[in-house]
């Protein structure tokens, strides 16, 4: 699979977010290249979660601005989200939720594609299934397979392995590889040790809504992924 | 894609959903049917009374049953974030709305028709000839329901309170369509019918004022 023509990079310029008077993100500034794999690491809370959806477009910032995202209105969609919640209709069947996704991103052969993607993350024998009767790590693979749809520039994973069996992380790692390696932009936050954090070239901290470590600003990989260190 | 393709592939999805579950159509004709049943016991009106009183209490019925069903619109998209996906997936977010606008005057209308016999033999009223005003009428009268509904939905549901909220919101903002339906059903299920062409008139403007409103500024409707 190779990621859509022109990478996109992101950059945070002293970003808050705030709901009430709870800050979410306090004065983040954070550049990621193009092509760029990145791990976001922090407590539960920390603002990852913030981060991810600010840099989809999916919110605006309360103050600060965020640049070379992709526009949800440009032409060619360009970011693939994967969220907490599976974002994916119950009420659908596996095939008819990523036909539905398909159409409304305006792919072509949508059905050659449904079918790829299916099969690829094992869900071929279940496509006529309704979603609400899948399990937790089926349904997280559907979300993959729609976020992954119409190979987008910019993936943004929020903890993608919930509920994925081994076999299916690794089949995951491996679609982040080489999306990846085709100059796709990935972010990602995770908990705990998986052989996708393996995949980044550099891991962020967070704590509080602020960036308190990055392999970018001399920390090493481990000390900035694992919690120590307060 | 088009902005008219995707409110058309999303209207599609509303339809099939609702096909499967068929919790909004068949809810709100439970709740229009006790309505209209109870209102006619309550007054027993003659022939007369239904042809004054009817229409106004058949709008009512139809106002609190649009309320019921506008709120499911913008929840059942929040159970697993599938309002960020259709965000992400469209490139125009008023065909979101559009779609939900569709659907909601579609589910709408069809309990409007399939509750019109039972209002015409509840208040001993004649419907058959006046059908097709009456359509239009209802279609009318929905379109601006489901508009004005719809917007509100997307701001009630993500606010605390929305069971209360929503209602609070809608019934006054309805109040003109309210008039004016009544006033058009009115005069079409008179002794001597008459199509008041100002009402229809009145409806279509609502309806226009109401969608131009949501395509300049819808999209800021279904932010966070």
């Amino acid at each position: 699979m190779a990621a859509g023509a022109g990478h996109a990079g992101l950059h945070f310029d002293r970003v808050d977010k705030r709901y009430g008077s709870v800050y979410a993100l306090r004065n983040v500034t954070l550049s990621v290249a193009a092509g760029d794999c990145v791990v976001l690491a922090g407590r539960n809370g920390s603002g990852k979660t913030t981060l991810l959806r600010l840099a989809a477009r999916l919110t605006r910032p309360t103050d600060g601005t965020i640049s070379g995202a992709p526009e949800i209105s440009a032409p060619q969609p360009a970011i693939g989200f994967v969220a907490h919640a599976t974002m994916v209709y119950d009420e659908l069947t596996a095939g008819e939720n990523l036909r539905f996704f398909g159409k409304l991103l305006g792919l072509p052969r949508v059905n050659e594609r449904v079918a790829e993607l299916l099969k690829e993350v094992g869900l071929a024998e279940r496509k006529d299934s309704l979603v609400r009767t899948f399990s937790r790590g089926m349904r997280q693979r559907v979300a993959i397979a729609r976020a992954l749809l119409a190979e987008p520039r910019l993936l943004l994973f929020d903890e993608p392995a919930t509920g994925l069996d081994p076999e299916a992380t690794a089949w995951l790692a491996a679609q982040l590889r080489k999306l990846r390696d085709a100059g796709c932009t990935i972010l990602m936050s995770l908990h705990g040790e998986s052989e996708l954090a393996q995949l980044a070239g550099r891991a962020v901290r967070l704590d509080a809504g602020r960036v308190v470590a990055d392999t970018r600003t001399g920390a090493t990989f481990h000390s900035v992924y694992h919690f120590t260190g307060g | 894609m088009g902005l008219l393709s995707n409110a058309a592939t999303l209207l599609a999805k509303e339809a099939r959903t609702e096909f499967r579950s068929r919790e909004l159509v068949s809810t709100t004709l439970v709740f229009v049917l006790i309505v209209v049943v109870l209102f006619s016991f309550a007054f027993d009106p003659t022939t007369s009374e239904s042809r004054r009183f009817g229409p106004g209490l058949l709008w009512l019925a139809f106002l609190f049953a649009a309320s019921l069903m506008m709120q499911p619109s913008f929840l059942r998209e929040q159970a697993n974030d599938t309002l960020s996906a259709l965000r992400l997936s469209v490139r125009d977010p008023f065909a979101i709305l559009l779609a939900k606008i569709g659907a909601n005057t579609l589910f709408l209308l069809l309990t409007e028709l399939l509750m019109l016999p039972v209002f015409a033999v509840m208040f001993n009223v004649a419907v058959v000839p006046q059908l097709p005003g009456l359509v239009l009428t209802f279609a009318l009268g929905s379109l601006g329901i489901a508009t004005a509904g719809t917007a509100l939905a997307a701001i009630s549901a993500q606010a605390r309170m929305r069971e209360l909220l929503l209602p609070l919101m809608l019934l006054p903002l309805l109040t003109p369509v309210l008039i004016a339906a009544t006033a058009v059903t009115a005069g079409l299920l008179a002794r001597e019918p008459v199509l008041e062409w100002k009402g229809i008139g009145f409806l279509a403007a609502f309806d226009v004022v109401f969608l131009t409103a949501l395509w300049l500024f819808g999209e800021y409707l279904l932010e966070e």
